[in-house]
């Protein structure tokens, strides 16, 4: 018998596809995260909207609050450690948090190194912009992917641009010949083994969520069509006007992406989504994204 | 041969895998009236709750339902072990109620619990190597129930009749052999 292989760890990500993962703050939202279908919520403090308005550093959240959504719900808890502090990791391990985002929504705790995610049982997903930073996070051990995004600005442009470069880079990878590989490795800054799988099977080794900015079932849909084979929404349904609707509309347009006929009814009386940001509005030292290496 | 993938939510493409690298045709299933097209009908791993709020959401409790009455084979996998379980411990409802078991939910624990094993199962030669992920199990089994493996003496794999159903993920390994399994259920169903 053995615990946290990697096939466990990256099996427990594909249980989550086609579904969407929704962050709560606490067990009242969880309950309605759960009740609308989420595959799984993100536990945390704030919100990434609320983080950006507040400010300041953000850390991992209070353990009452990982707890407390733990025994509201029957569905897997995640919750976020910053980048590179691996005894946050270790404490969500601890607390039997099903999988950690190492996440750039925190304030990272170090400028070089991310966390060694092979030394934990409990698996890891790590944000990427393109396939050279999702290669590496995959080598430091991370068993899931998402887009970066922007998150807590409601705008699917990041996410889209993320998702679209990491897909055509696949495909040009596949499209490669053996000898190329290298030197490809060498300019994204990939593990080399990794990228010969990718230029192998077509696919990433792990599966690949969007994130940072899905705000309507609409943006959920487009991101599954790009790519996605799930999606996380953060602010989006508990800053919107109705959080139980709207979480139905967003997991019922993630299943059926294709039926647009569906998501026009879905999208009816949602209320106002999120009021949004336009990413040129936002200071480079306020874009999340920018921060991993 | 067609074999249906129930496609709400859940590690589908694996399953189509599967069924490709047994020699017959794999389609992720979205609508009901797509059942009408199929030999066999896999429930994958997922998140049981999501899946069964879909299931509900798009009419396809019924549907498979009499699917099953009319007695083509069905194979659930973890979350698709709960979905046709009759019992389900703790709470006084269930999703299809096919199976005559009782099943448990998270019963090894959390995901840092989760393992792989290998594991004897009934009508297949050698071990199989089990994949199980917040796996349930098998707490009570009816009198017409087949068990087909056991870990540490508990009920992870069991046959009634029409359906099968196992709270590890054989989808996971390179294995086809319970595929396999299952495609010679529906061989013996339509012969």
């Amino acid at each position: 018998m053995e615990t946290g292989t990697t096939r466990v760890k990256r099996g427990m990500a594909e249980m989550q596809k086609g579904g969407v993962i929704m962050d709560v703050m606490n067990a009242e939202q969880a309950k309605i995260a759960e009740a609308a279908g989420a595959s799984a919520v993100m536990a945390l403090e704030r919100v990434p909207a609320d983080i950006r308005a507040a400010g300041g550093v953000a850390r991992m959240a209070d353990p009452t609050i990982i707890e407390e959504v733990q025994k509201a719900v029957s569905i897997p808890v995640m919750a976020k450690a910053r980048i590179g502090h691996f005894v946050e990791a270790k404490l969500l391990e601890a607390m039997g948090v099903d999988y950690i985002d190492e996440s750039e929504v925190l304030t990272p705790a170090d400028e070089v190194y991310h966390i060694d995610k092979h030394a934990f049982t409990v698996p890891f997903v790590c944000g990427a912009r393109d396939l050279g930073e999702a290669l590496r996070r995959i080598g430091e051990g991370a068993s899931m992917i998402r887009t970066k995004g922007e998150p807590g600005t409601g705008n699917i442009v990041e996410a889209v641009r993320h998702m679209r470069l990491m897909m055509s880079q696949i495909r040009k990878v596949q499209n490669m010949s053996r000898d190329e590989l290298m030197a490809e490795a060498k300019n994204l800054g990939a593990p080399y083994e990794l990228l010969l799988q990718v230029h192998e099977t077509g696919r990433l080794p792990v599966v690949n969520f969007a994130a940072g900015g899905v705000a309507t079932p609409a943006d959920a849909a487009l991101m599954m069509h790009l790519g996605a084979d799930g999606v996380f929404v953060g602010s989006g349904i508990f800053k919107s006007d109705n959080p139980e609707k709207f979480a139905r509309a967003i997991v019922q347009a993630t299943t059926h992406y294709e039926d647009y006929g569906l998501i026009v009814e879905l999208s009816k009386n949602l209320g106002t989504p999120m009021k949004g940001i336009e990413i040129s509005k936002l200071h480079a030292s306020e874009r999340m994204q920018e921060r991993g290496w | 041969m067609r074999i249906g993938v129930l496609a709400l939510q859940g590690a589908v493409a694996e399953h189509v895998r599967c069924i490709e690298a047994c020699g017959a045709e794999g389609v992720p299933i979205k609508r009901t009236h797509q059942l009408d097209e199929i030999d066999g009908l896999i429930i994958p791993g997922g998140e049981s709750t999501t899946i069964g709020k879909l299931m509900r959401e798009y009419g396809f409790i019924d549907a498979i339902r009499e699917f099953s009455a009319a007695r083509k084979p069905i194979f659930g996998t973890c979350a698709g072990l709960i979905v046709i379980a009759e019992r389900i411990t703790g709470q006084d409802w269930a999703h299809l109620e096919l199976m005559d078991i009782t099943v448990s939910r998270n019963a090894f624990g959390r995901q840092r619990e989760s393992f792989e094993t290998d594991l004897e199962v009934k009508g297949i030669e050698g071990k199989v190597r089990a994949v199980f992920i917040r796996a349930p199990l098998i707490t009570e089994a009816g009198p017409d129930v087949d068990v087909l493996s056991t870990y540490n003496g508990q009920i992870v794999a069991a046959r009634q009749g029409h359906l099968l159903a196992t709270s590890f993920h054989p989808e996971l390994t390179d294995d086809v052999r319970i595929h396999g399994y299952f495609l010679d259920m529906i061989r013996q169903a339509s012969a």
